[in-house]
């Protein structure tokens, strides 16, 4: 959970006065929240640890960053973090719980 | 596992550590603070490749590692309380508490969810209105401005069923108590990247000053460790100790304001135990008042649990750097990432972990043979 993966913020949104963002990880596409990155545009390669981008990066450091996370492994380890490991859906009781009806 | 020597880099990597076997005249000792830099390290051999005199001492950055037995407890008993949802990073589920660990509570029932984010559990708050959803809040600098943000948006939106089990920790006090503890060989520290990122650099002249150490601000990538290394080595050689940015490509001296504006509001310092090492003043952040609201501490009944350690376990002693992982009796027989004793066991940041995934089992240095 300690490193930070640079990824390309594909939109910016507003939500509550707090900008959040589609961020792409090497094809996986994850909700971003951009607060800490006021001056992030569309198209830039951004610093993400936790779903908080904290850093804005030049596309050439962020794609050696990726080059040399995929190389080694890293970045296979991270996205599943990204996409696989949470399971805030999956509600461990299968009767009673409300996650089982919600929209 | 793939050594560095097998990658593109690998020839790089070696020039710099040659170049750092030519620099180094006498021995020294280098601390990286930072666990995920100790699992780069381990994972890529790094330690392996440079000259016999420059050792790297592994440091008490691992966040997993560090939260003390008590608040593992406490996360337990809150878990286990009827209605509760807790939400946590999946690193934490098995790390063992007194009496067990959350995986095994989720196992039996208990309503535990793996996020990536503190604000995955934000959304369950809201989801669940009728529940109390409660986010274990554990990490170092870097961390802390996710949970910050997560309660600034809960009291904006007024989800009032969300709450933080707090536990963030900070890199500076740790390493003015390892220069202080007893015994200490650290002659060098390799500041994490990731967490100057949020905080800057200028918080750390003062340390160099303080115990005359260099400190210089290093990235995970192998090329970026070796880096970091060498200029910690130039600066020993010269009898410097200034602070020094290795890592500039994100590092700024400032670091990151709006980050900076929030951790300021929303935390306040607070002394902190770690796990393995003790008390250290000023070690940690707690909820500032305004956000009281917000601390599971509060809200939930967690004083009076009875903590009870491993006695097998040495992870104290790795944590502290004095031992590295294979010279713990434990480590590969009683003690596996399958059924971890200590935390340094379990997390992919902790120094046991690193060992044991790299297959340094049986050698009491770590290195080869």
């Amino acid at each position: 959970m300690c490193l930070a993966v640079p990824g390309k913020v594909e939109s910016i949104r507003e939500e509550q006065g707090t900008r959040f963002g589609k961020v792409n990880f090497g094809g996986v596409i994850r909700d971003v929240c951009l607060a800490y990155v006021p001056d992030v545009v569309v198209g830039d390669y951004a610093i993400v640890h936790v779903g908080f981008a904290l850093a804005t990066i030049d596309e050439a450091s962020a794609l050696e960053t990726l080059r040399t996370f995929a190389e080694t492994g890293i970045l296979d380890e991270e996205i599943a973090e990204l996409r696989g490991e949470s399971d805030a859906d999956r509600p461990p009781c299968p009767t009673g719980d409300p996650g089982q009806v919600r929209p | 596992m793939k050594h560095l020597a097998e990658y593109r880099d690998g020839a790089t990597a070696r020039r710099l550590a040659a170049e750092i076997g030519r620099i180094a005249t006498r021995r020294w000792a280098i601390m990286e603070v930072c666990g995920g830099q100790t699992h780069s390290i381990i994972r890529h051999g790094i330690d392996q490749i440079l000259p016999p005199g420059v050792e790297l001492i592994h440091g008490p950055g691992c966040p997993v590692c560090v939260t003390p037995l008590s608040t593992i407890d406490r996360a337990l008993a809150i878990a286990a309380t009827p209605g509760t949802i807790f939400a946590s990073f999946g690193d934490m589920l098995r790390v063992p508490g007194s009496r067990g660990d959350l995986l095994a509570l989720k196992a039996s029932g208990g309503d535990v969810r793996v996020v990536s984010s503190p604000l995955d559990a934000l959304d369950l708050a809201r989801r669940y209105p009728d529940r109390e959803v409660v986010f274990f809040a554990i990490g170092f600098e870097t961390t802390a401005p996710a949970s910050a943000m997560a309660v600034r948006l809960a009291e904006r939106g007024g989800v009032e069923n969300f709450s933080l089990l707090v536990s963030h920790v900070l890199v500076p006090p740790a390493i003015a108590a390892v220069m202080e503890s007893p015994g200490n060989r650290v002659q060098a520290f390799l500041a994490a990247g990731h967490v100057c990122i949020v905080m800057g650099t200028t918080q750390y002249q003062p340390l160099c000053d303080r115990y005359r150490v260099p400190i210089v601000v290093t990235g995970f990538e192998p090329l970026d460790l070796l880096e970091g290394i060498r200029r910690t080595v130039i600066q020993l050689e010269e009898g410097r100790h200034t602070i020094e940015n290795a890592y500039p490509r994100v590092v700024s001296d400032g670091g990151n304001r709006a980050a900076l504006d929030a951790l300021a509001e929303v935390f306040v310092p607070c002394d902190r135990t770690w796990r393995g090492i003790g008390r250290i003043a000023g070690s940690g952040w707690r909820l500032a008042d305004r956000y009281a609201p917000f601390d599971a501490e509060r809200r939930f009944t967690v004083d009076g649990i009875l903590t009870e350690e491993s006695t097998l376990c040495r992870s104290g002693d790795v944590l502290r750097g004095a031992i590295k992982p294979p010279e713990c009796p434990a480590f590969g027989r009683e003690c596996t990432p399958r059924s971890p004793l200590g935390a340094t066991m379990v997390s992919g940041e902790g120094a046991c972990a690193a060992y044991y995934h790299a297959g340094r089992v049986g050698t009491a240095t770590g290195r080869p043979g």
